[in-house]
């Protein structure tokens, strides 16, 4: 049995592998309608989303298989006290799959320390979120055609932001990247990041200020959103809160085959006028979305893909 | 340079991360050593660093875990004496996984909230620990 915790719990082989499963069912979704039929996902969503949960549970219903679960800590025996370990036991007698997100960092992996099923990290704290990663990985190969040699900038909160934590982590593993890493001084990606995923293996990397400097050399832009639910002090918030803002006027400076990627939701960092331009990716990523986590739970449940006879790798 | 009398038995601690020795001082409980001086020298000037602490202790050393120093500070050097004479000087081996030992000061972790959950830090493969969960770093200044 695996789990995906974290964005490199899965080897490279093992994720070119779930990218091109994932496109075929985007190109034909109707032939996996019943592939995981009486199949069970648990949504277990202890912090509000919109996107991540219904994606998981629109996946599990487009493969045929049913969901349970709850959308809010509130509502579920959280409230009371109980731990997470203690939650997976009991779901695991209820599904045959989980998807968790928790506002803690690393409450994910302490479910799959005590799990009977598969468990999905869907986003834990400021920590990770790796179907997001591999939903952008996906949304970017079909842009580009490839994942090597791209120029990506993050822009925004990259110091919170844990799609861009996760997102160059794994990218990491394709060769001849760049990164440009566009943010105020307070939201900063990690050192670590720097010193343990870039550093050792020479991968460039620029730190900047300035988003209009780094538009004219991206292959991908990557905005993210200042989380006001990651600060302790609502006077930081507010203060960085429109650090960059991406219009249509600055985006006449990127190349015309650029990609705006954005794990959503947006906020005003992405003015609306953006939306109908076709460099605008944010809407495509929330529909691959879908498909990549049909892969990931056919391929975490063993189930085989029709169209090849086959799992898209052993767990 | 501030002088110390040499060591006839026991031992020195030394390549000790300025500033950290007093932590260190403590997390091996060297205050409750009856048998044996103590010596803590804060700053000494280094060839390597700059800068060092340095820890040394004359007596009866057989109740001490050296082991503690192999998470704290990789750089630490361990010269054991006897008889006035220098009889071994090792490194302190960094255990792969503490479990337990030092706890996880990210609020925003795990550990923090849920009942029962062990504090576990894994060795990464830039010598550093980071916490399981949430992989903030162990840093010994935070002690």
């Amino acid at each position: 049995m695996r789990h995906l915790i974290d964005p490199l719990d899965f080897t490279y082989e093992e994720t070119l592998r779930l990218l091109d499963l994932a496109d075929r069912i985007h190109d034909d979704p109707a032939a996996y309608k019943d592939v995981a039929y009486r199949k069970r996902l648990a949504s277990l969503f202890y912090e509000p989303s919109t996107r991540t949960r219904l994606s998981f549970e629109a996946a599990m219903l487009n493969l045929g298989g049913q969901v349970l679960g709850f959308p809010d800590a509130g509502v579920s025996s959280a409230s009371k006290g109980e731990t997470v370990a203690d939650t997976i036991r009991i779901v695991s007698c209820y599904a045959d799959i989980a998807a968790m997100r928790h506002p803690k960092e690393g409450a994910p992996l302490r479910a799959a320390r005590y799990s009977r099923i598969p468990v999905i990290n869907a986003g834990d704290g400021g920590h990770s979120h790796p179907t997001q990663t591999l939903l952008d990985m996906m949304t970017i190969r079909r842009r580009k055609g490839h994942l090597d040699g791209l120029t990506i900038g993050f822009c925004g909160d990259l110091k919170f932001g844990r799609t861009v934590h996760s997102l160059i982590k794994s990218l990491s593993r394709w060769p001849n990247m760049k990164f440009v890493l566009i943010s105020p001084e307070e939201l900063r990606v990690p050192d670590y990041i720097l010193t343990e995923v870039l550093d050792p293996k020479g991968i460039p990397y620029v730190e900047t200020r300035s988003l209009e400097e780094a538009l004219p050399q991206l292959d991908i832009l990557y905005m993210t959103r200042v989380q006001r639910e990651r600060f302790f002090n609502e006077e930081d918030y507010v203060r960085l809160k429109n650090s960059y803002v991406l219009t249509k006027a600055k985006l006449a400076q990127a190349p015309a085959d650029m990609a705006v990627l954005h794990p959503l939701p947006r906020v005003n960092e992405i003015t609306l006028d953006v939306d109908d331009d076709p460099r605008a990716a944010y809407f495509e990523q929330a529909q691959n979305g879908v498909y990549m986590r049909m892969a990931l739970i056919m391929t975490l449940l063993g189930l085989k893909d029709p169209k090849t006879g086959e799992v898209a790798f052993q767990c | 340079m501030l002088k110390v009398d040499e060591i006839q038995n026991g031992v020195v601690i030394d390549h000790i991360t300025a500033g950290t020795g007093l932590a260190l001082y403590h997390l091996m409980e060297l205050e409750k050593l009856n048998d044996a001086s103590v010596a803590l020298l804060q700053n000494v000037r280094s060839q390597k660093s700059g800068k060092k602490d340095i820890i040394k202790i004359e007596g009866d050393i057989t109740s001490l875990d050296f082991n503690v120093l192999g998470y704290l500070d990789p750089q630490i050097t361990i010269t054991y004496i006897e008889n006035g004479h220098v009889t071994r000087k090792v490194r302190p081996e960094q255990p792969k996984q503490l479990v337990n030992v030092i706890k996880c000061t990210n609020p925003r972790c795990i550990t923090s909230l849920e009942e029962g959950c062990d504090h576990i830090f894994a060795l990464t493969p830039s010598g550093r620990y980071r916490c399981i969960y949430c992989e903030q770093e162990f840093k010994v200044q935070n002690l």
